[in-house]
C-alpha cells in the first residue's frame, strides 16, 4: 500500500493554495491541497530566514510564548523566534513528569463538583494586564469541557488556582481579563436548562428554545495576589457564546462576545445553527454590570462549585466548595447589554489597539464586518434599534458598521493587530494569513500557511501596544510538513516576519497537542522574576523535614505509615526502612534539602500505582504507596542529579500483617565527630 | 537537569594569581580570638546541622563531601569561609578545591550562607578540631 506521504507528494497538483481552493475541499482530500510543497515553501521563505530565527547556543530568546494545548489540558511555553520548547505546564491534566495531579499535595487542584476530573480541553491563554498591556504576572486559561478557569503564576510557571464555573457548559468564551485585571470574564458556549439551584433541570430536549440559558461570569481578581473570586454572573439568552474580547482606551468599559445558534437549535446545529442570515455580537458594559451587582440588582441562587488553590508556603492545594452565586438579568439592567447583528455564525471578535474597531470574523461569511465603537455609542444614544431579544435591544447593522473587508479569503476566524495600522486575519478554509489596513479596510498582502490555520498571534496583538515584529500561525492540519509519525501528527506552528510591508515565512515548528490560541511577551517582563528554588526556611509543609536529623518513620493510627524523608546529592535519609506491614498505606513525604538552582530530586518506588514525585529544591512532595505483597521494595531518585545519582537509592521492607518487626530506619553507619563524642 | 560541569569547563579557567592559600571569594582576612567563642560556635552548630550535615560528618568519614575533622588545621580560615560562601568558583579556580572536586565528583552546593553565618560555622569547626 502506498504510504500517505509519498502519495501526497507525488499526486498533489501544482494549484495554488489561495483562493482557488474551494471551501471544504482543503479539509477532505489531501490530494487536492498543498501543491508542490517544496516549491511553495521556497518562494515564501526569504533567504535571511535562518539568521532571523537563529538564537546562538547559550543565548536566550527575545520572547516567551504560551501556546494552549487544547485537548491535552496543558500550556506549552516556547521561546521566540527560535521555536524552542521551554516547558510544558500542566493545568487541567495529570502530568506524570512531575507528579502534578498525582501527588497528595496537588490532587485537590483537579477536584470539581463532578468529582476528580484529571483532564480537560484547554483553549485560551490570556496574560494578565496593567493599563491594557501584558504585565507578565499571571496567565489565565480556560477548561472548556468541565467549565473551569485557572491561573498560572509566572514566577514559578505553576498552576496555582483553578475555579469551577457554575451554570456553564462548554466554557469556551473564556477567559478574558479586563485592562487592569479587574475582572476575568468567562462565557458559556453550550447553553443549558438551569434549574436555578446550581444544576441543570431534567427536561425534554425539544424545550431548548424556551428553557435553555447561557451565562457570563465575572471573576474578580485580587490586584496584589491574583486570587480569583466569582463576583456575579449575567444570565443571557440561550445562544452559543463563542469568543470574547475587551475594549481598550475609549471602549475599555466594554467587552464583546460573538454568538451563534441564535436560532436556538438543540440538534444538528451544523445546519440548524446556520439558518439566520445574521447572528449577534453581544456588547456588555462590564463596569455598569459591576455597578448594578454592587448596588443591589443582583439576585442570589444556590450553587455548588469548587475553588482550588495551591498554597505557596506549604506547596499544598486546598479545595473550598462554594454554595451560592449572584446573578443579574439583562432585562432588569438597562444600558448594560446590546446585540449587534453579525453575519452568519461569527467566531473571532478582536478589538484593534485604539479600541475603536471591533473585527468580527464570520467563519461562513464572505466578508469581514468591522464595527465602530463610536458609532455604537451614537446608535445607543439615538436608540437606533432593530427590535429586541429577551429584553435586550438589537442595534441596527448599518448604524454600527464601520466597513466590511471585501473578499478577504475563505473562512475568516481570528484577527490580531501590529500597532502600525494593520490587521491580520487567519483564513481557515483558504489556508492563509491576510493583512489588511484599518484605515481603508483593503487587503494589502497575503501569505499561504500550511495548513488550515486556526488562531494566529502577534505578541501583545490583542492589547493596546502590540509588538509588530512576529506573527505565529497555529495550523490545524500538518500532513506532510515534518517526517511522518504514523496517523497521529504534531500540530504545526509557523513564525512569520511582519516587520516589513510583505509578510515573510521564517520558521515551522511542531507544537504539543492542539494550540487554540497563544500569548507572547518580551522575556524581560518575566525572566528577572523567575524563582530559582524554594527557600527551605519558608517551607511550611506540615511534613517537611529540614535536616536529616529530623527524618522519621512513624505509625499513625492502625494502618498509616508516615515516612518523612530528605533528599540531597546523593542519598536519601532514611534509605533503609523496616516495620511496614501489609495493609498499611505508606506516605513518603520527600523534602529536597538542596538550596541551589536546578537540582531537583525524583522519587519512585516499585509498584506505585500513581506516579513518581519530582521535588524542586526546598520543596516537599508526597507519594502515597500501598504495598500488596510482603517483601523488599527498592526506591530511588529518578532525576540524574550528580555523579553518584545511580547510588541514590534505598530499600523498604514489608512484612505480613501482625508481624513483630519493629519500625527501624537509618542511612549508613556514621561515626560520631569529635564535638559530639567529647560531650 | 544539569549535571555538574565537566572537566572541559574547568580547563578554560586556570587560576592566574599566585595561590596564597586563602581561596577565592569575598573573605580576605579573618579575626580570631585565643580560645573558642562558645556562643558563636553554638550558632554555627545549628547552622551546620541544617545546611551541611547531610553531606559532611564531623569525623574523618566521607559521606558526600569529605569528613571535616581537622579541616581548620589543613586550611586557612579564609579558605574555609570562602569554600562555604563561594563553592562553585572555588572548585573551578582554587587548586586545592579543584582537587577535592576531582576526588568527590559532586559539586558542593551553594547553601546561601552569608559571611556572618560562615564565620560562626568556622568557629564551630574550630571547636570540633580542638576537641580532638
Ligand atoms: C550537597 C552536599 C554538600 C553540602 C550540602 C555541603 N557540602 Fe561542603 N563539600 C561537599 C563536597 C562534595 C566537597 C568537596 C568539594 C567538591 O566536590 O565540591 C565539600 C567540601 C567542603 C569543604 C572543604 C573540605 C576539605 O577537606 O578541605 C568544607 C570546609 C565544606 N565543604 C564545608 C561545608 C559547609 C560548612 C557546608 C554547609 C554550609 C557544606 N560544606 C555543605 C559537599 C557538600
Ligand atoms: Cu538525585
Amino acid at each position: 500500500m502506498e504510504k500517505l506521504i509519498t502519495k501526497f507528494k507525488k499526486a498533489a497538483p501544482k494549484a495554488a493554495l489561495l483562493m482557488a481552493v474551494a471551501a471544504g475541499a482543503a479539509l477532505q482530500g489531501c490530494s487536492k491541497m498543498g501543491g508542490d510543497n517544496a516549491g511553495a515553501t521556497a518562494t515564501a521563505l526569504s533567504s535571511d530566514a535562518a539568521a532571523a530565527v537563529y538564537v546562538a547556543p547559550g543565548k536566550h530568546d527575545e520572547l516567551y510564548s504560551f501556546l494552549s494545548g487544547g485537548f491535552n489540558g496543558q500550556v506549552s511555553v516556547y521561546g521566540l523566534p527560535s521555536g524552542r520548547l521551554l516547558k510544558i505546564i500542566p493545568v487541567f491534566t495529570q502530568h506524570g513528569e512531575n507528579g502534578y495531579g498525582y501527588s497528595e499535595e496537588s490532587k485537590a487542584m483537579l477536584q470539581t463538583s463532578h468529582g476528580f476530573v484529571p483532564w480537560d480541553d484547554l483553549h485560551h491563554p490570556k496574560l494578565s494586564r496593567s493599563d491594557g498591556m501584558t504585565d507578565g504576572r499571571w496567565l489565565f486559561v480556560n477548561g472548556n469541557n468541565t467549565p473551569r478557569v485557572a491561573r498560572i503564576d509566572l514566577t514559578t510557571f505553576e498552576t496555582v488556582e483553578i475555579m469551577e464555573i457554575p451554570n456553564s457548559a462548554g466554557n469556551h468564551c473564556s477567559p478574558y481579563p479586563t485592562n487592569n485585571n479587574e475582572y476575568v470574564i468567562a462565557g458559556t458556549r453550550f447553553s443549558v436548562p438551569l434549574d436555578m439551584k446550581g444544576g441543570t433541570s431534567d427536561i425534554a430536549l425539544d424545550k431548548y428554545s424556551e428553557e435553555f440559558k447561557g451565562s457570563i461570569s465575572f471573576i474578580k481578581i485580587d490586584q496584589e495576589k491574583g486570587d480569583m473570586e466569582l463576583d456575579f454572573q449575567i444570565l443571557v439568552p440561550g445562544f452559543d457564546y463563542d469568543l470574547a474580547n475587551g475594549g481598550k482606551g475609549p471602549s475599555e468599559d466594554w467587552v464583546y462576545f460573538t454568538t451563534y445558534n441564535t436560532e436556538k437549535a438543540g440538534t444538528l446545529k451544523e445546519v440548524g445553527a446556520s439558518q439566520n442570515d445574521k447572528d449577534f455580537l453581544a456588547a456588555i458594559n462590564w463596569k455598569l454590570a459591576a455597578k448594578y451587582a454592587k448596588e443591589g440588582k443582583a439576585r442570589e441562587m444556590p450553587a455548588n462549585y469548587y475553588h482550588n488553590k495551591m498554597d505557596k508556603d506549604t506547596h499544598m492545594a486546598k479545595s473550598t466548595v462554594k454554595k451560592k452565586v449572584r446573578y443579574l438579568l439583562p432585562e432588569e439592567c438597562p444600558g448594560m447589554m446590546y446585540l449587534l447583528p453579525a453575519p452568519k455564525s461569527p467566531h473571532g471578535i478582536d478589538v484593534d489597539p485604539t479600541g475603536e474597531h471591533m473585527v468580527v470574523s464570520g467563519k461562513l461569511a464572505s466578508s469581514i464586518p468591522v464595527f465602530s465603537f463610536s458609532k455604537m455609542q451614537d446608535a445607543i444614544k439615538n436608540k437606533a434599534f432593530d427590535g429586541e431579544k429577551n429584553g435586550i435591544p438589537v442595534l441596527k447593522y448599518e448604524s454600527v458598521l464601520a466597513a466590511e473587508v471585501k473578499e478577504p479569503g475563505l473562512g475568516p476566524l481570528h484577527t490580531e493587530f501590529d500597532g502600525k495600522g494593520n490587521a491580520y486575519t487567519s483564513m481557515f478554509v483558504s489556508s492563509e494569513v491576510v493583512k489588511w489596513k484599518l484605515s481603508d479596510f483593503t487587503v494589502v498582502d497575503r501569505i499561504p500557511v500550511y495548513y488550515s490555520v486556526g488562531h494566529l498571534m502577534i505578541p501583545g496583538g490583542d492589547t493596546k501596544k502590540p509588538l509588530g515584529k512576529y506573527l505565529v500561525a497555529m495550523n490545524k492540519i500538518t500532513k506532510d510538513r515534518y517526517l511522518p509519525t504514523g496517523p497521529e501528527l504534531a500540530h504545526s506552528a509557523q513564525l512569520i516576519d511582519i516587520s516589513g510591508e510583505k509578510m515573510k515565512l521564517l520558521l515551522d515548528f511542531p507544537t504539543v497537542a492542539e494550540p487554540h490560541y497563544a500569548q507572547a511577551i518580551v522575556a524581560d517582563k518575566i525572566a528577572p522574576n523567575s524563582v530559582k528554588f524554594h527557600k527551605l526556611e519558608d517551607n511550611k509543609h506540615p511534613h517537611a523535614v529540614k535536616k536529616e536529623a529530623d527524618a522519621s518513620v512513624t505509625r499513625e493510627g492502625k494502618n498509616t505509615i508516615r515516612v518523612k524523608l530528605t533528599a540531597i546529592r546523593s542519598h536519601m535519609t532514611p534509605d533503609n526502612i523496616e516495620g511496614v506491614q501489609l495493609g498499611d498505606t505508606v506516605y513518603f513525604h520527600v523534602t529536597n534539602l538542596e538550596q541551589d538552582w536546578d537540582v531537583p530530586h525524583g522519587f519512585a518506588i516499585m509498584g506505585a500505582n500513581n506516579a513518581e514525585a519530582l521535588i524542586m529544591p526546598g520543596a516537599t512532595q508526597t507519594l502515597k504507596w500501598v504495598p500488596k505483597k510482603a517483601g523488599v521494595y527498592p526506591f530511588y531518585c529518578t532525576d540524574f542529579c550528580s555523579a553518584l545519582h545511580q547510588e541514590m537509592q534505598g530499600y523498604i521492607r514489608v512484612s505480613p500483617k501482625g508481624s513483630n518487626v519493629p519500625i527501624i530506619f537509618s542511612t549508613g553507619k556514621k561515626k560520631t565527630g569529635p564535638v559530639a563524642s567529647s560531650k | 537537569m544539569a549535571e555538574e560541569p565537566g572537566l572541559a569547563h574547568e580547563a578554560a579557567t586556570e587560576a592566574t594569581e599566585a595561590d596564597d592559600g586563602k581561596g577565592i571569594g569575598p573573605v580576605k582576612s579573618v579575626e580570631m580570638g585565643e580560645g573558642i567563642d562558645e556562643a558563636l560556635a553554638s550558632e554555627g552548630k545549628s547552622l551546620f546541622e541544617g545546611k551541611c550535615s547531610a553531606c559532611h560528618q564531623l569525623s574523618d568519614q566521607k559521606v558526600v563531601g569529605p569528613g571535616l575533622a581537622g579541616v581548620t588545621e589543613r586550611r586557612k580560615p579564609e579558605w574555609v569561609m570562602n569554600m562555604i560562601i563561594n563553592p562553585e568558583e572555588m572548585t573551578k579556580k582554587d587548586p586545592a578545591a579543584k582537587k577535592l572536586l576531582a576526588e568527590h565528583l559532586t559539586q558542593m552546593t551553594n547553601q546561601n550562607v552569608n559571611e556572618k553565618d560562615a564565620r560562626s560555622i568556622l568557629e564551630y569547626l574550630r571547636q570540633n578540631d580542638q576537641a580532638i
